[in-house]
């Protein structure tokens, strides 16, 4: 047994211990906007927060989350409006969409740790993300773009 | 996960929800606009043809039988409804359909989409306009030569009903044959309102909050888990012993079951079951499994290449396409001087993101297959077969696909998880680890092709030669799709097209090589721009070769081949303007990209053109790669690739930059970043560590524009694929002298070949 939180809500998984996480959200919690690509944390899309950091769930144990906070893609925003996923849908980021969740949220920890990400940041950062259809181009400007929604919020926030 | 029924909100995260049209299991996927909450009729939908209707709240439902791998094609195949049916867009919903014999040929592949369907639906739309302009004059009272539709209504002067209203009066019965949509007017040019005007695509939200659901995503009541054990070779495997003893420790493992397909599409597979996926997945390494050495156990990517090279030496072997004057010995003869090359390219994975997965199960005494595929038309034969029903007992159930590129063209993967369900009696749904999808992708073949140019006193082409020899997938496949060439051998033009070019080179032979050393060690696939993605990398850096050789500008020496005379002339309506427009569109890139500046050291400017896909849906393209290699190393980097396209009416033009963007990045990365090879019967590189497409560092600066034209809209999903290559390998050339004749290139060669 092993309990986190995931999405704001407790959460008690019976999967083994050596259970992906990936697998635990996918189809114990039924979470399913969490993508399987590569199994060895090469390819990005199975992100998601954990403490709010980004990490890869395809390597990382269940039993490694004990009493961890996890947010995946459905809990990035209750609304599918933080703005990462803002600017995602504004320059049509998504082709096939498949490892967009896993760059969202590559992206969403980024900014939140690096508010002034600079374009070489943005390529350190989404390296380990694959896109297949080559979306890339578009991801460097959402994210650019997403930084500076962020900023604005910020300075209208105090 | 959002999966809602149609008499729910779908609000829930923004006006633009997703919404599975469906019962228990998920059944055809839908994008919608907006929320209906209002349904006071009960009049029925009118559905003038089977590609649409329109229901009594005014909702437009179009039917897309195309799959949704990226491209957003129930997009811009709406938007094709919506302009000719004046119907407003807001009012229109796309609903991806499964399969149905009634739908015809069900295949998503060849950048055909738009192409195949503009007419049709432009003729369709056209057909309800007219229905609803005739039902609307009546419902007004007046003469319907009086009435003209727009923005979802009828309007005769200052009266006006909507297409609602008219669906709500009830009585409409009047449908529309083929051949009635064929005699169909459509809009001036000059009256579209949709057709090349900026869109949202109806895909693109969901697929930020990770609610689209893709194959992988499908799950039903009491199904468990498959994971395939992938026999060593791709053809002949038979297990010979399997010992499951360990496997029984692991908590939730159920059972291996070795299939018996009498179809052949999966032989020597072992399914391994078990209440998880991760439960199966260990499971599958504790089982011990034998099997029996097949031919090609050994056989490694040298073993094809050298093969090829024998077949293309033996002139008995091959097909040769009907070019016209193919008599090239004789004009040879004449030549005063020639040119010849050969150029090979490496074995290439799909390595599509959501790695190959099938849900099967029986329902009622029908199958249902859960997947993402390109090709529904092609495997329902393969999976009635293998289950031994009727094909009228089986039909594939719609899902996004997490990437095509031609890997779910095939749907040898269902085949799997039906007869993994026929043994256990149970729904299974079998997902692959990447592993097991790359060792069993079915790849681009390597390819090796020769190429001979003659000349002329004057150093004018008169002959020219390309000789192509890959393993065939549409004859492994499709044997029924292929063509044939000159005494009526069949040929593979997935294999060979682009090969057929719009230069006018005098006497013209090109010859397509099935290699089946190839065929018989994998099922060679149908991979991202096919034919054109090879033949067009050995083409362009041949014709490159051709005008260095004479002392001609490699810009002006394509230009001046490009004479859209006989047969490169052009026909309507589909390559209007012939060869006259690739040469337009290589000097619009040579133009953009600066050609004939100044570079600094170890810099250089490369052109490639391609017609895109097939002579018949040519897709007018170029690209200006500018790179810059370091010496010391032989590193190439990309800096920027400027590109532009022909492709007739752009339907979408955001949908059609991000896939000439995609395209353009598929090109340099199959150029410089992968690339495996055949080892022991089967691939090398099994995963990213040691496969290693581009990445986001090594994205250059794209600078891509379309030339407006109001020509028939063609494909847009490769074309640019096909460019990038030789424009970079031409750039290396132009920038440091070493010219490359095998992708991918490699620092290393690049070293070599400069000294």
């Amino acid at each position: 047994m092993t309990s986190f939180t995931l999405n704001g809500k407790k959460t008690e998984v019976t999967a083994d211990a050596d259970t992906p996480l990936l697998w635990v959200i996918r189809d114990e919690a039924g979470l399913t906007g969490t993508k399987f690509g590569c199994g060895i944390g090469m390819c990005g899309a199975c992100t998601v927060h954990i403490g709010g950091k980004a990490a890869r769930s395809c390597v990382t144990p269940v039993s490694a989350v004990e009493g961890q906070e996890i947010t995946t893609i459905e809990g990035l925003d209750p609304k599918g409006q933080h703005p990462v996923q803002k600017a995602w849908q504004e320059l049509q980021v998504p082709q096939c969409g498949y490892c967009q969740s896993g760059q969202i949220m590559q992206a969403a920890a980024a900014l939140k740790d690096n508010a002034n990400i600079s374009d070489a940041d943005i390529d350190a950062q989404m390296s380990g993300n694959l896109c297949r259809c080559m979306t890339y181009t578009r991801i460097r400007a959402a994210v650019r773009q997403a930084a500076s929604a962020m900023a604005a919020n910020a300075m209208k926030g105090g | 996960m959002t999966r809602l029924n149609k008499s729910e909100p779908v609000a829930a995260l923004s006006r633009r929800g997703f919404l599975v049209a469906a019962g228990a299991t998920g059944v055809a996927f839908s994008f919608l606009t907006a929320c209906e909450t209002e349904t006071a009729s009960t009049a029925p939908a009118y559905e003038p043809t089977q590609w649409f209707a329109i229901d009594n709240n005014g909702i437009v439902t179009v039917n897309i039988i195309r799959a949704e791998m990226g491209q957003h094609v129930g997009t811009a195949l709406a938007r094709i409804v919506a302009e000719e049916l004046e119907a407003p867009w807001e009012n229109v919903r796309i609903n991806h359909v499964d399969s149905d014999p009634k739908w015809g040929l069900m295949v998503t592949g060849g950048s055909w989409s738009v192409w195949q369907t503009y007419p049709l639906y432009s003729q369709a739309g056209a057909a309800g306009r007219t229905a609803m302009i005739e039902a609307g004059a009546t419902a007004l009272g007046v003469d319907v030569a009086t009435c003209s539709a727009a923005n979802g209504e009828v309007i005769s002067g200052g009266k006006k009903i909507s297409y609602k209203d008219i669906v709500r009066k009830g009585g409409l019965a009047k449908t529309f044959a083929p051949e009635d949509l064929a005699k169909i007017a459509l809009k001036p040019v000059a009256e579209r309102k949709l057709l090349g005007k900026p869109v949202t695509s109806l895909d693109i939200v969901a697929k930020t909050t990770g609610a689209t659901v893709y194959g992988i995503d499908a799950k039903v009541e009491g199904m468990v888990y498959g994971y395939p054990i992938i026999p060593p070779t791709r053809n002949g495997g038979q297990v010979n012993y399997v010992m499951d003893a360990p496997a029984k420790e692991i908590k939730g493992y159920i059972q291996t079951v070795v299939l018996k397909d009498p179809s052949n599409t999966v032989p020597g597979w072992a399914v391994v079951l078990a209440d998880s996926w991760w439960a199966a997945k260990k499971a599958a390494a504790a089982v011990v499994l034998e099997y029996q050495p097949t031919p090609t156990t050994n056989v490694s990517e040298k073993d094809i290449q050298d093969h090829a090279r024998k077949l293309i030496g033996n002139a008995s072997k091959g097909s040769v396409l009907p070019t016209g004057n193919t008599d090239t010995a004789a004009a040879l003869k004449k030549a005063k001087s020639t040119l010849e090359a050969e150029y090979t390219t490496a074995t290439a994975l799909h390595f599509q993101m959501e790695p190959l997965n099938a849900l099967a199960l029986q329902k009622d005494g029908k199958w249902e297959i859960h997947t993402g595929n390109q090709w529904q038309s092609l495997v329902l034969p393969w999976l009635a077969a293998a289950l031994e029903v009727p094909e009228t007992d089986v039909v594939m159930k719609t899902y996004a696909l997490g990437g095509g590129f031609g890997r779910r063209l095939n749907g040898d993967y269902a085949v799997g998880a039906a007869l993994a369900a026929k043994a256990i009696g149970k729904p299974v749904k079998l997902v692959m680890d990447r592993e097991s999808d790359v060792k069993f992708d079915s790849v681009r073949s390597p390819s090796v092709q020769k190429l001979k140019m003659g000349f002329d006193k004057d150093n004018n082409p008169i002959a020219m030669e390309q000789h192509v020899a890959c393993g065939w997938p549409t004859e492994v496949m499709a044997p029924f799709f292929m063509p044939k060439g000159e005494k009526d051998v069949p040929f593979d033009p997935f294999a060979i097209n682009g090969a057929n070019h719009w230069y006018s080179v005098g006497a013209h032979k090109v010859r397509a090589v099935s290699n089946d050393l190839a065929s018989a060690t994998f099922r060679p696939g149908w991979l991202r721009s096919v034919g054109p993605g090879f033949t067009n990398w050995a083409l362009e850096s041949f014709m490159d070769e051709a005008a260095h050789k004479v002392k001609a500008d490699p810009v002006q020496f394509r230009i001046n081949l490009l004479k859209a005379e006989g047969a490169n002339a052009g026909t309507a309506p589909n390559s209007v303007g012939g060869a006259s427009r690739q040469a337009n569109v290589v000097k619009l890139a040579a133009e953009k990209a600066g050609w004939g500046q100044t570079l600094p050291e170890g810099t250089g400017l490369g052109l490639a053109t391609s017609f895109g896909q097939e002579r018949d849906m040519p897709t007018w393209t170029a690209c200006v790669a500018r790179v810059n290699v370091d010496k010391a190393t032989g590193q190439v980097k990309v800096e920027k690739l400027t590109i532009v396209t022909d492709a007739g009416t752009i339907v979408d033009p955001d949908g059609a930059l991000s896939q000439v963007q995609g395209a353009a990045l598929w090109g340099l990365s199959l150029c410089l970043h992968e690339g495996t090879e055949f080892e022991n019967g089967n691939v090398k590189a099994t995963n990213l560590n040691s496969y290693s497409p581009l990445r986001i560092a090594d994205v250059p600066e794209l600078d891509i524009t379309f030339v407006e034209s109001s020509e028939a809209p063609v494909g847009l999903g490769e074309p640019a694929t096909t460019v990038v290559g030789p424009a970079i390998g031409n750039a290396i050339f132009n920038a440091c002298g070493a010219r490359l004749r095998h992708i991918p290139i490699t620092a290393a060669a690049v070293k070599a070949a400069m000294t």
